[in-house]
């Protein structure tokens, strides 16, 4: 193979004056942390929410909810940040469109509502499955003892649906953190947007990505490690997982 | 807000839209499935082998790839592609290859690594009284898996196998990195010529929301059907 491997690339400055190479793919895997952390909260609101619509006995609740994950599962992420990014400033009043074009740090903000609405839907289908997993029992000893559907949820159902599903919304946590590459499409300058630029500023194409590659990895490692130690401290005694 | 809007851009340009641009990503969605299916069902069979190398080989290829996000692998694809292919027609220079061929690669080994953990756990739900009855009647392990184990597992993981191919087609939207027509970089390509962002990218979501709800349909139907079978 005759392409001229330059390890110690990373250490040398980059053109942007911002330090070293290194530094560029640090900063970016930084923003993929934010942006991944800011995604993941509206994720984990807008999903909980839908995701107990679709369990609640009210029909129209249920449509709606169903509706909801309908829409943004059955579009690419990449259509739906588009249609965030380009399409809204044109369609809503021209004074909104035109503070929605003037924000700074647009492209962030896009992400981080765009990729958190796009997760939201399949949080919503993990969070119906736990609730839907529990035993009917449940709900019936809960609706026995008073409870009013709102407590219900509160303090039976939720509480032991969202211990259930941890292991499946780790994955999407992962699934958020790797979905954030999709904004560079609209100039976010993340890990793999700047990997992308060391490329082209320094022709090293195989270090760059080697170095984003390993950044990932890490950023993999350390949520599973982090997760398994929450899962074994919420775990449900009795269950399968539980002490 | 429909006030100006132009549908006749959208009219203008469905040739160019669907002809060139569908088929891309139809063609790309297809054959990247099942060289996929191929690749991933080989990878599930090394990891359930038993041989301990190479099982731990074909988990690690496994968690890599699921560890990376699909718009970086791309971009190493695109780049190693003409590598690989240097090494393999032992040519001196790194060869030329399209942009269809390097994404087609990325998509077949990316989407192997999931569609193995779907043929691992339709292979692992198999009763082991069928492997066991195979080999009492002396057939090869080859033979076994050939017509006992794997048209089992593929069957019943068959509405699984496809709902992985819809997230496929919406994945191969990515190649836009590259700046190659599939639907949405043609959608976009006629929006930039001829500024119509919003008609353009609103029909694309149409069609895209469209064949996937379709598809998603079909598939839990064929669920139904398969469910009242076995």
């Amino acid at each position: 193979m005759n392409y001229h491997w330059n390890w110690s690339i990373f250490f040398e400055p980059a053109p942007n004056g911002t330090g070293t190479y290194l530094d560029m793919l640090l900063s970016g895997l930084l923003l993929t942390i934010e942006t991944s952390l800011c995604a993941w909260i509206i994720a984990l609101v807008f999903g909980a929410v839908v995701g107990v619509m679709r369990t609640l006995p009210s029909k129209a609740a249920s449509r709606i909810g169903f509706a909801y994950v309908e829409f943004f599962r059955n579009m690419p992420l990449l259509v739906q940040l588009f249609i965030w990014f380009f399409v809204l400033p044109e369609i809503v009043p021209q004074d909104w469109g035109l503070w929605l074009k003037q924000m700074p740090h647009a492209p962030f903000y896009t992400a981080v509502i765009g990729i958190g609405l796009f997760m939201s839907a399949r949080v919503a289908e993990q969070t119906r499955a736990g609730v839907n997993s529990l035993p009917r029992g449940q709900k019936m000893a809960a609706t026995a003892l008073g409870l009013t559907t709102a407590q219900t949820y509160r303090y039976v159902l939720l509480p032991m649906a969202f211990r259930i599903i941890m292991p499946p919304l780790t994955s999407e946590f992962l699934s958020t953190i790797k979905n954030t590459s999709v904004a560079i499409t609209i100039g976010l300058i993340e890990l793999t947007g700047e990997a992308r630029a060391m490329q082209e500023f320094s022709f090293q194409v195989f270090e760059a990505f080697t170095g984003a590659t390993v950044l990932y990895l890490l950023i993999n490692i350390v949520v599973v490690v982090a997760m398994r130690f929450l899962e074994r401290s919420i775990a449900i005694p009795g269950y399968i997982t539980g002490k | 807000m429909f006030a100006n809007f132009d549908f006749d851009v959208i009219r203008r340009s469905l040739g160019y839209l669907f002809f060139d641009g569908m088929t891309f990503t139809l063609t790309l969605t297809g054959l990247g499935a099942l060289g996929g299916l191929i690749f991933g069902t080989l990878i599930a069979l090394m990891r359930l082998s038993g041989y301990r190398l190479l099982g731990r080989i074909a988990g690690l290829y496994v968690d890599l790839m699921r560890s990376l996000p699909l718009v970086l692998v791309i971009f190493w694809f695109y780049f190693l592609v003409p590598y690989i292919g240097q090494w393999v027609t032992g040519s001196s220079r790194p060869i030329r290859v399209g942009a269809f061929t390097s994404s087609l690669v990325t998509f077949i080994l990316f989407e192997a690594a999931y569609f193995s953990e779907i043929m691992r756990a339709g292979i692992q739900s198999i009763s082991k009284g069928q492997p066991a009855a195979a080999s009492a009647l002396g057939l090869t392990y080859a033979q076994s898996m050939r017509y006992v184990v794997l048209p089992q597992a593929f069957r019943n993981m068959l509405p699984v196998l496809l709902t992985q191919t819809i997230v496929l087609f919406q994945d191969t939207s990515l190649v836009y990195v590259l700046s190659i027509p599939d639907f949405l970089g043609a959608a976009s390509k006629v929006a930039q010529r001829d500024g119509r962002l919003v008609e353009m990218y609103l029909f694309a979501a149409v069609v895209y929301f469209a064949i996937s709800c379709f598809a998603s349909f079909g598939v839990r139907r064929l669920q139904a059907r398969i469910a009242i079978v076995r």
